[in-house]
């Protein structure tokens, strides 16, 4: 192979880079949060709401966990403008990647919900606690203990694979942002491979960061590797 | 609407439902392919990463590191990454092929956890119990603890594979024929896109659906092997 | 000479020595016992015989050879001659009891497979477990398990056989067919070390008793020697404690 490798244009390019890797941060932030809340809501409805609601929340995780991201997101790009809705490529992907999250989120905080004990809760109310109290020091500390390490792991699968499909829509990610530059002057080698690294040092703090929230706040030992 | 209703019959024509069916067949070889090859080198990988030894640290960390770093890289990365790796060197290799390898490079690193998971799932007891009989460590491998491994390595390997069916659609970037490719197509021919990603989205079920189903019909039958386990009870002295 | 001679043999768990220099020996066809409390280190020095703990210093020597445990070859060799049976009876989950017991002799040994199959079907009629030869071992009890797991051990005829408390695991009415088994053996003249906590078991096969305490050799005689008379403090303590409940 005689390919030589030249990273020079790269690191003149690097304040780009940073910049696409800090809106991947901030994509999968905020996909994570949003699929959180309707995570919750499918979650809760799951176990405690009408059979209506649960068929209605069970056909949405069905689909949505059977088919891929990308096309629920070109779902939204190519055919929304068709009935009149024109959402910038961000919006797009902001919505597409909630509505996927919040399908996965509401397998994972489900298995939280079911993972508290009738017997403990009726120990509490023995105990004379309020259903406050019960939430905060029962069901809480249970869902926190037995799935931070999904959630965490999640949070990862959310930012490195969910954002990325942003790129083919052409939002100027930190994948996107490697794609603009490396067609400008066909470095492609290069500038995915420095992109590469840059998403296992942004995972790695990530994971960090979430492996010490969980022991400061859910008292829970997250895995970093 | 009544563009996707007058477009409708156009769309659903023989020949689109053929190309659909034949692009569907192109996604789930190139997962299987990928995922099978895939599954093959995460033995491999595993069986080196147990090496014991000083001599085998490189090799260790060599193995880890493979497994820590794919599973931080998006996909879409690796499969540029492939593309031009694979064509600086044999300029001439097909597209499904490089597909195929990027598949495979990461199945690698998902089914390496997996299967680790599954040897480290057999107590350490019945590998002692082969060292002092010994057995090698290939013979231990292969005799005692891959056959217990086997029912909690195959239900997650499955049901990884079924979701990576998913996320092959990335593969349309470098101009495979699959499923994905096939939609931007017929929507850059004017089709609709609400039909033509619906359309596309569903053939994505269809194939994804019942695979996952037999998945967890697999993991419930192999979680029950013959016979109950009876739990052992252990009488402090 | 001795058939089997353990002398100042040493091993350490990472920086922990839990074995500190242990001596006794064994004639042909005779039982020792090694008795102590929990974490003694008397399992640890079955282990270190069968070299799944490291041996840091010492020497054994057994039929007058030297067995050397410095490479994974001299291991090999150590644990061609001799067989383990555990406390938690260890069957391989995915054999039938016949392939349990027939697969070293096949597989490590290289044994002709008739002499290999009709060996294995008189161990198990030894230890009267004729019936279960295509038993799976989670379609057994603990006490069967444990015989299928003596009759593997002899499967492999070992110069000594290693017995780690093997009753253990088990519930109490499983015991006696155990021990009924290991009785046999002692009557076909097999040599044989034995960890146990059942002292009246001890009493009865056992030729030699050796008392140990946190990886030493406290004290060590017949059985009757120890249990009647013993002469240190600690022995003194540990079996009027035992013999109490």
């Amino acid at each position: 192979m005689n390919y030589r490798f030249q990273f020079g244009v790269v690191w003149e390019n690097f304040p780009q880079l940073l910049e696409g890797a800090w809106l991947t941060f901030q994509l999968g932030v905020f996909a994570f949060a949003g699929g959180a809340i309707v995570g919750l809501l499918g979650a809760a409805i799951k176990t405690y709401g009408p059979w209506p609601l649960r068929l209605l929340v069970d056909t949405y995780v069905v689909f949505i966990t059977n088919t891929p991201a990308l096309i629920q997101i070109y779902f939204l790009y190519f055919g929304l403008p068709e009935v009149g809705l024109r959402w910038s490529n961000e919006a797009c992907l902001l919505i597409g990647l909630t509505l996927n999250a919040g399908a996965y989120l509401t397998l994972i905080l489900r298995a939280g919900f079911i993972s508290v004990r009738v017997t403990e809760i009726e120990a509490g109310q023995t105990l004379g606690m309020s259903l406050i109290q019960q939430i905060r020091y029962i069901v809480m500390p249970h869902i926190a203990k037995s799935i931070y390490p999904a959630l965490a792991n999640f949070f990862i699968v959310v930012l490195v694979m969910g954002t990325s499909v942003g790129a083919l829509i052409g939002v100027d990610e930190l994948t996107g942002q490697a794609i603009n530059l490396s067609s400008v002057n066909y470095r492609w080698l290069e500038y995915f491979t420095v992109v590469a690294g840059m998403y296992v040092v942004l995972t790695f703090i990530a994971s960090i960061g979430l492996a010490l929230l969980g022991r400061w706040v859910f008292r829970v030992k997250a895995r970093i590797f | 609407m009544e563009r996707i209703l007058e477009q409708a019959p156009r769309f659903f024509s023989g020949p689109n439902l053929t190309l659909l069916f034949e692009s569907a067949m192109l996604t789930l070889g190139m997962t299987l392919a990928g995922c099978l090859i895939g599954f093959g080198f995460a033995f491999v990988l595993v069986f080196l990463r147990q090496t014991p030894g000083l001599w085998a640290l490189p090799l260790r960390l060599v193995c880890i590191t493979y497994v820590e770093v794919f599973r931080r890289i998006p996909f879409i990365v690796v499969i540029y990454l492939v593309l031009f790796f694979i064509q600086t060197v044999t300029p001439d290799a097909s597209l499904f092929t490089i597909a195929v390898i990027a598949i495979c490079l990461y199945a690698v690193a998902y089914t390496a956890d997996i299967i680790r998971g599954g040897l480290e799932s057999v107590p350490a007891t019945q590998v002692e119990a082969a060292q002092a009989m010994n057995l090698s460590r290939l013979q231990t491998n292969l005799r005692i603890v891959l056959p217990q491994a086997w029912p909690v390595i195959v239900p997650p390997a499955i049901a990884f594979a079924v979701s990576f069916i998913k996320d092959t659609a990335l593969v349309s970037q470098v101009g495979v024929f699959e499923l994905t490719f096939r939609g931007k197509e017929l929507n850059n021919q004017g089709y609709s896109g609400i039909l033509v990603f619906g359309t596309i989205a569903f053939c994505y079920f269809l194939l994804s659906f019942p695979l996952s189903l037999l998945g967890q019909h697999l993991e419930k039958r192999l979680a029950t092997p013959r016979g109950e386990r009876r739990t052992r009870k252990i009488r402090q002295p | 000479m001795p058939h089997l001679a353990v002398s100042d043999v040493r091993a350490k768990y990472g920086s922990l020595e839990v074995l500190k220099g242990i001596s006794f020996s064994i004639e042909k066809g005779e039982i020792v016992a090694l008795v102590g409390p929990s974490g003694s280190g008397k399992s640890t020095v079955l282990r270190a015989l069968m070299g799944l703990t490291p041996i840091t210093g010492g020497d054994v020597d057994l039929a007058g050879e030297r067995l050397n445990y410095s490479s994974s070859r001299e291991v090999r060799a150590a644990r061609d001659r001799m067989a383990i049976v555990f406390q938690q009876y260890n069957l391989f989950q995915n054999m039938t009891v016949m392939q349990n017991l027939t697969l070293a002799p096949l597989k490590i040994k290289r044994w002709d497979r008739a002499e290999v199959e009709a060996e294995a079907r008189r161990l198990l009629g030894l230890v009267g477990l004729s019936d279960k030869i295509d038993a799976y071992s989670d379609q057994l009890s603990g006490g069967q398990q444990q015989r299928v797991a003596l009759a593997r051990a002899l499967a492999l005829k070992p110069q000594i056989l290693l017995l780690d408390e093997v009753t253990s695991a088990l519930d109490p009415e499983l015991v006696g067919e155990v021990l009924d088994a290991i009785r046999k053996l002692a009557a076909e003249g097999m040599t044989m070390v034995i960890v146990s906590h059942e002292m009246g078991f001890v009493r009865e096969v056992a030729d030699k008793v050796v008392f140990m305490d946190a990886g030493q050799i406290i004290e060590a005689g017949t059985p009757a020697e120890l249990f009647d008379t013993p002469k240190t403090d600690r022995a003194q303590n540990f079996f009027s404690n035992i013999l109490r409940h």
